[in-house]
């Protein structure tokens, strides 16, 4: 098993998410996260997908991704050369300050913002790979986490002609 | 630019496709489009449920190798037509199925009849469109059939909401149309053929195995030439039967669970394995891990899918089956002549061929499948398009009834279908009213979709049913028989219903044939009758299918008899 990253790009329309999500449903695959937003061009979306598969499982996955009519290509991306990010809001309990000042110095280590401030509570907004995102949030963990929202991996590849 | 309602651009859009016939059952939210029907010259065949239709339009599109196309209302029209698109889907089969969609402003409000059938269809589809504006329609046809017929051909569904029927607008029909993320790989890389050749050439035991590529490409005077030229032997699945004659010398038959004793021992016996547009599914290959460990596999395939996907292969070919035999054969024949036919591979096998000739037993009775299905074949023309039903009448055709003409046999081979017979015939007798088509039929499956009679008499589509009639549901017998120790459920038919009165009440003709006089008779009447004939062959419920390979064993576990 590997963690890999898929990149696709889509037709920016209706009905296209139901039908990649569908076919990682329908063929059993195991997706860990996925997200899918505009691009530099208007009527392409791009889906980023992030599994942990064996190599002919993640062929397979881009295979299935590319017999779609509606993705237009598909990208496995080399986690080596590419830039990969994604977004996480925490909120945390916080009710004396000296716990809010640990929050807010271990924030400022993995160079979080603090978003939101309560009497009790303080929400985090931390950007980076999944694993510096996993490490803040089981730094914190014990402060007890409330909610918890992450975006997905978001990533392209390095350098500016490839694609 | 031209005005017209969004049904009338529909028809319009299906007569520019080519669109002879379709197939359908009218409804609330399909009228518009049946209205135009009556302006139109294409014909219409009333079915009586919507599943025979999309059957019919399959059997009729696998024939023409061209989409065949199918109507249904919306909601329970269009619910009813699913077990028909899965089967094409299964099957690869070209078709257009159009149903009829609530207005637009009712979708999402549970309104009366609404069903979300591409929700339902997009997994069992090549693509569904649900076109919002009557602008959009012409393009949306065009684009149907060229996906529904192209590269890996499959079923498209076009979904339209009443008022777009109804909707008058200016629309124009494309002649080009461009879908840029379908673009399917038709010529085969050189490089992936080159090394194919090197495999071929080195191969002391090579096997070819043919699927239903072969079939959709018409690819039969290109494999004939390949296996002639190389002396190969030749395997098919069960999609793949007839795609070599099955009388020619190097012919072995279909492998897999009811395939040939013969088949199943020698593919494993193979060094190198070319498999021609088949997808080593479960069916046909058993156990996956098992299967083809010792040998190297050539894949050709369109769909790049497929390549990995159940089977790791050595060499991959992705390209039409036609296009790629072409190449393979063009350059094989530079490098070598024609093989003798005195290899230690071929003596081999025609051993192994003599000793297999036992497990064949016949049942003592004295009218068999096996003995009704060898009559049938002595009588038929090898030009006649045949079909089955699912179950043992299936298996029993797949081992005792030999297709000589390649392309005139096609079943429900993947999602494996009952009822899907008897309505395919009557399409593809609707596809090639010249030659005749018979069902190869189990009471069970021919219950599920009999009232297609009525279709062949009031459309005039004659074809022959041929049932061997167990009055059970003899496959699934066979399984308690052999794997639930005779503990007997849900099997029995033996109330009927009596189908030589069934075919009589639909003003077709039933005819029951209790020995092989009778039923050498009741072909030969069959043949020259002009409406649909039912031949009702009564055999013992207790008839196995042998040789068997039970499921989620291997070839090698091949099972001769009880
Ligand atoms: C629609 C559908 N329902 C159930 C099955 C499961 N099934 C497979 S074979 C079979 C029995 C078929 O009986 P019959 O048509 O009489 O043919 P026979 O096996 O007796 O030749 C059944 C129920 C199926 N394949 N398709």
């Amino acid at each position: 098993m590997a963690w890999n990253i898929i990149s696709a790009l889509v037709e920016n329309k209706p009905g296209v998410l139901f039908r990649v999500s569908n076919m990682f449903r329908a063929r059993n695959f195991n997706i860990e996260s996925l997200s899918v937003g505009p691009t530099e061009q208007s009527d392409l979306s791009r889906i980023t997908v992030t599994v942990d598969s064996d190599e002919h499982v993640t062929e397979q996955m881009v295979k299935q991704l590319r017999k779609l009519i509606d993705v237009v290509d598909v990208t496995r991306l080399q986690v080596s050369d590419t830039v990969y990010r994604e977004l996480a809001l925490i909120k945390l309990k916080a009710v004396d300050p000296s716990s809010r000042m640990e929050i807010i110095n271990l924030a400022n280590v993995f160079r979080g913002k603090i978003v939101d401030v309560s009497k009790s509570t303080i929400m985090v907004e931390i950007t980076g790979t999944p694993d510096k995102i996993d490490a803040f949030k089981s730094l914190v963990e014990h402060y007890g986490v409330i909610q918890l929202a992450r975006t997905g991996v978001s990533a392209l590849p390095r350098g500016v002609l490839y694609e | 630019m031209v005005e017209m309602s969004g049904s009338q651009a529909l028809i319009h859009a299906l007569e520019k496709e080519g669109t002879t016939i379709v197939f359908g059952m009218p409804g609330g939210a399909n009228l518009p489009m049946y209205d135009e029907l009556t302006r139109s010259n294409i014909r219409h065949v009333l079915v009586r449920h919507e599943q025979s239709a999309a059957h019919m339009a399959d059997g009729y599109g696998r024939i023409k190798r061209k989409p065949g196309v199918c109507f249904a209302t919306s909601g329970p029209g269009a619910t009813n037509l699913v077990t028909g698109i899965g089967t094409a889907y299964m099957d690869s089969a070209p078709m257009v199925a159009i149903t009829g969609q609530v207005p637009r402003a009712m979708i999402g409000r549970d309104a009366f009849q609404e069903c979300d059938i591409i929700g339902i269809c997009t997994g069992i589809t090549k693509y569904c469109f649900q076109p919002r504006s009557a602008a959009e329609i012409p393009e949306i046809v065009k684009k149907g059939f060229y996906l529904a017929e192209s590269g890996r051909p499959g079923p498209v569904l076009i979904d339209i909401p009443k008022d777009v029927q109804q909707e008058v607008s200016d629309v124009t029909f494309p002649e080009l149309i461009r879908i840029r993320g379908y673009s399917p790989h038709v010529d085969p890389d050189i490089d992936q053929v080159a090394r194919a050749v090197e495999l071929l050439l080195k191969a002391e035991r090579p096997m070819i195995m043919a699927g239903g590529g072969v079939h959709i490409s018409c690819a039969f005077h290109e494999l004939q030439a390949l296996a002639e030229l190389l002396m190969i032997p030749v395997v098919t699945t069960f999609k793949g039967k007839g795609a070599f004659p099955e009388n020619h010398p190097l012919a072995l038959g279909p492998i897999g669970m009811h395939g040939h004793a013969e088949a199943n021992k020698l593919i494993i016996e193979s060094d190198v394995l070319l498999a021609i547009g088949a997808r080593f599914s479960d069916r046909s290959v058993g156990k996956f891990d098992e299967f083809g460990q010792a040998m190297k596999i050539i894949h050709i395939d369109i769909d790049p899918a497929e390549i990995g996907k159940n089977k790791q292969v050595d060499v991959p070919v992705v390209g039409d089956v036609r296009a790629s035999l072409r190449a393979l054969v063009k350059m094989l024949t530079k490098r070598v002549a024609k093989k003798g036919g005195d290899c230690p591979w071929l003596k081999h096998i025609n051993e192994v061929r003599e000793s297999m000739k036992s497990v064949y037993k016949d049942h003592p009775r004295e009218i068999t499948a096996k003995k009704s299905l060898k009559k049938l074949r002595e009588l038929l023309p090898s030009e006649a398009i045949v079909t089955t039903e699912v179950g043992q009448c299936q298996m029993w055709t797949s081992l005792f009834f030999d297709i000589i003409q390649p392309g005139t046999f096609f079943s429900s081979t993947g999602l494996g279908t009952m009822g899907f017979g008897f309505p395919a015939s009557i399409g593809a007798k609707a596809a090639k009213p010249e030659v005749p088509v018979v069902d190869i039929a189990g009471d069970g499956s021919f219950n599920m979709t009999e009232n297609s009679l009525a279709v062949t008499v009031n459309d005039n589509l004659p074809v022959i049913v041929f049932l061997m009639n167990n009055q059970s549901l003899g496959m699934v017998a066979q399984w308690q028989r052999l794997f639930y120790n005779r503990r007997y459920i849900g099997i029995d038919l033996k109330g009927g219903p009596d189908f030589v009165k069934i075919a009589e009440a639909y003003s077709a003709q039933g005819i029951r044939a209790q020995s092989m006089d009778e039923l050498d008779k009741a072909i030969r009447t069959a043949l020259k009758s002009d409406v649909a004939t039912v031949i009702d062959i009564p055999i013992d419920p207790e008839e196995d299918v042998f040789p068997f390979v039970a499921p989620g064993t291997g070839l090698k576990d091949m099972i001769t008899a009880a």
